[in-house]
């Protein structure tokens, strides 16, 4: 307890999970208003527990010190998350805005749905990172599972290492960004020219992530678009 | 040499093979010439056991009828009193399915909200998030959450007035979607953050949970980030309703609705439609089962749809046990999906009224199924909404009648006893008596 304490933010206001119980936490959090002053949130002995720090629709800063269980962060709409562990399945599924940085490594599905926002993640993500992505912003400094940013939507997901079988498989208009090896491409994902427009997005998010890597160094893949519409032709690419 | 008469020799007229039948070998030439299945809307249109094949018993010298008309009769039904702070209360069961905006026009969605709340029940969103229209015009609404979350946010959800996760539908159980891209018009890309004009496949599964114990988890979510104020729906197609019941109240589910496979899609394949899944004369009993295994019959409420067309459906589904019924296609038609004065529209699109299902090519006369601006102002939604709300009027009505006729107070006193089966098919399914004999099959011997 001592030791959490001080890991958190001075004036922040702690919740312990010990002895508080999850719907307190996300009832307060929730309850918020824009004007409010309190903006530092610090979450103690997370104990792996699911939905912490749902649905916030405030820009408040949210530390928890430890790990946490499926879909920490869900549907935020405004805070900044901070995961001092790693985070279960779905961490900041369907994200609307605000930011989520994972410190450990993530289960699958991270940043599923998500339309906003930016997902950090220090170490690695399993499969189905990005899955459905709707406009957010990924950053894996690790590498990432097979089948990452199947049927993502729109945003940018940038892997600093190696990406799992089937990256993108049946894409629509997300950017991926790769540094490392892809073990290989789904349907419809190939490797696109690396435009200015997407160094420049890629410069920022690696800014963003507090990453020095080289903007160079990354191969950029996305929708070749054939299966936009279906036509029995393309009936063996799925 | 003598003229002698031919023998007449009957001639029989052509027969057509029962199993190649005419229908069959005009698919097969279709098919031959396409390489590629057909498509359609609506749900199985082949001959079922259905509730047709049930009847009242009605009252007499052992049962006491009420007088009808005079005699109180109630409708009501509460849903969502498990876990959820604050269940629904509708003043009859007959529901509005989930349809989406995409599939369905905003005029038409706007349509079943207004004659939804007139009736004093709710609609559904469906996939393609939820519109401000059907909001607006919707007393109770209740939220789809499906695989691809599409116009999933936040606030949306915590407009609505229960949460329905959607695992599946009785059209096409494991299936996912495809909405063609004459239908993503500005509007719906937008809506779910795709191109325009391109074809827009609906997941099948749920990205971010797999099975019952992670359901369990993202209906734990669902309930956080809603205060648990909220209803939480599982919606089922009906296939394995004993154990896939069981799973949903697992889950956690409030609501449990189970669609049996006359119930209507939006578009999939005529195959899947036809040959996937069960009827929902087939799947009620099951579910009726598990819920009392677990002795949550009546607290958590089955919600049965697939096929419901009358009011003697509605009383026969909830005499097998279901707390409320669900209408889609049903709704549409209400609505004035194939009506007969667009005959000659029907007819310039090789169909004809009655039959018209090419629901996803966005060519609909009546402007229900497209998102053309041109047909989709052919449909006024105030008009198609009391159209609606006469249509549920009638339904309750004609089950109000069949209630009274067997002594019940309330739809929901109807009960299996007052049902027999006109075939051995039925009652096997429904689990009531073959009609003048006291059989079941497969639970009573002899008669």
């Amino acid at each position: 307890m001592s030791t959490a304490v001080k890991l958190a933010e001075p004036g922040a206001i702690i919740f312990d999970l010990a002895s508080a119980e999850l719907r307190d936490l996300n009832g307060t959090l929730q309850g918020l208003d824009l004007t409010t002053n309190q903006t530092s949130w610090a979450v103690l002995n997370p104990r792996g527990e699911h939905a912490i720090a749902v649905g916030i629709t405030t820009p408040v800063n949210v530390t928890i010190d430890g790990h946490v269980g499926y879909y920490c962060g869900g549907m935020n709409d405004g805070a900044n998350i901070i995961i001092k562990g790693n985070a279960g399945p779905g961490v900041g599924e369907n994200m609307m805005s605000g930011s989520i940085h994972v410190l450990g490594d993530a289960s699958q599905a991270a940043g599923a749905t998500a339309h906003g926002g930016l997902l950090i993640i220090d170490g690695n993500a399993t499969a189905r990172c990005g899955i459905s992505m709707k406009g957010i912003d990924i950053v894996v400094k690790g590498n990432v599972g097979h089948m990452s940013a199947f049927m993502a939507q729109s945003g940018n997901l940038v892997v600093l290492g190696d990406a799992g079988e089937a990256l993108g498989d049946s894409l629509y208009e997300a950017r991926l960004f790769v540094r490392g090896k892809v073990a290989s491409l789904g349907a419809d994902c190939e490797e696109k020219p690396f435009t200015d427009e997407d160094k420049t997005i890629l410069a920022d998010l690696l800014k963003k992530a507090g990453s020095d890597a080289a903007v160079a160094d990354f191969k950029r893949y996305g929708s070749a678009r054939t299966l936009y519409h279906f036509h029995v032709d393309n009936a063996g690419a799925y | 040499m003598n003229e002698t008469s031919a023998p007449h020799i009957p001639q029989t007229p052509p027969r057509f093979s029962a199993t190649f039948d005419p229908y069959t070998v005009a698919e097969i030439q279709r098919a031959a010439a396409t390489g590629i299945y057909d498509i359609r809307g609506g749900g199985s249109k082949r001959k079922l056991p259905h509730f047709d094949d049930l009847l009242f018993l009605g009252a007499s010298v052992s049962r006491y009828p009420l007088e009808g008309y005079r005699e109180r009769c109630g409708t009501d039904v509460i849903l969502g009193t498990r876990f959820a702070k604050k269940p629904i209360h509708l003043k009859i069961p007959v529901t509005i399915a989930g349809m989406s905006f995409g599939s369905l026009s905003a005029n038409a969605k706007e349509a079943l909200g207004r004659g939804a709340t007139a009736a004093g029940t709710s609609t559904t969103t469906g996939d393609g998030g939820m519109t401000p229209e059907e909001r607006g015009h919707s007393e109770t609404l209740i939220y789809q959450y499906l695989p691809s979350r599409y116009g999933m946010n936040l606030a949306d959800l915590r407009k609505a007035d229960a949460i329905e996760v959607v695992i599946g539908q009785g059209a096409k159980p494991g299936g996912g979607g495809m909405l063609l891209g004459q239908k993503i018009s500005p509007r719906v890309a937008q809506m779910r953050n795709l191109p325009e004009g391109i074809d827009q496949r609906s997941a099948c599964r749920h990205p971010d949970w797999t099975g019952p114990d992670d359901l369990e988890i993202k209906i734990l979510e669902l309930r956080e980030l809603t205060n648990w104020e909220k209803p939480i729906y599982i919606k089922v197609g009906a296939s394995r309703p004993y154990y896939d019941v069981t799973l949903a109240i697992k889950a956690g589910a409030d609501v449990v609705v189970l669609d049996g496979m006359q119930g209507g899609t939006a578009a999939t394949q005529e195959v899947f439609i036809e040959h996937v899944g069960i009827p929902i004369l087939a799947a009620i009993r099951p579910a009726v089962q598990a819920l009392q295994d677990l002795g949550l019959h009546r607290k958590v409420q089955l919600i049965v749809s697939g096929g419901i067309r009358t009011g003697a459906d509605v009383a026969k589904a909830l005499a097998l046990g279901a707390d409320a019924v669900a209408i889609g296609t049903a709704a549409l038609i209400a609505l004035g999906d194939n009506a007969p004065e667009l005959e000659s529209e029907y007819k310039k699109l090789g169909t004809t009224a009655g039959a018209y299902d090419d629901w996803h090519e966005g060519r609909d006369p009546a402007g229900i199924t497209t998102q053309d601006d041109k047909l989709a102002a052919r449909l006024d939604p105030v008009k198609a909404g009391h159209r609606l709300a006469n249509y549920l009027s009638v339904l309750t009505l004609e089950a109000q009648a069949i209630a009274r006729a067997c002594g019940k107070s309330h739809l929901h006193n109807l009960e299996p006893e007052d049902l027999v089966a006109l075939n051995i098919e039925a009652a096997a399914m429904a689990q009531v008596p073959l009609a003048g004999t006291s059989w079941i099959p497969g639970k009573t011997t002899g008669f």
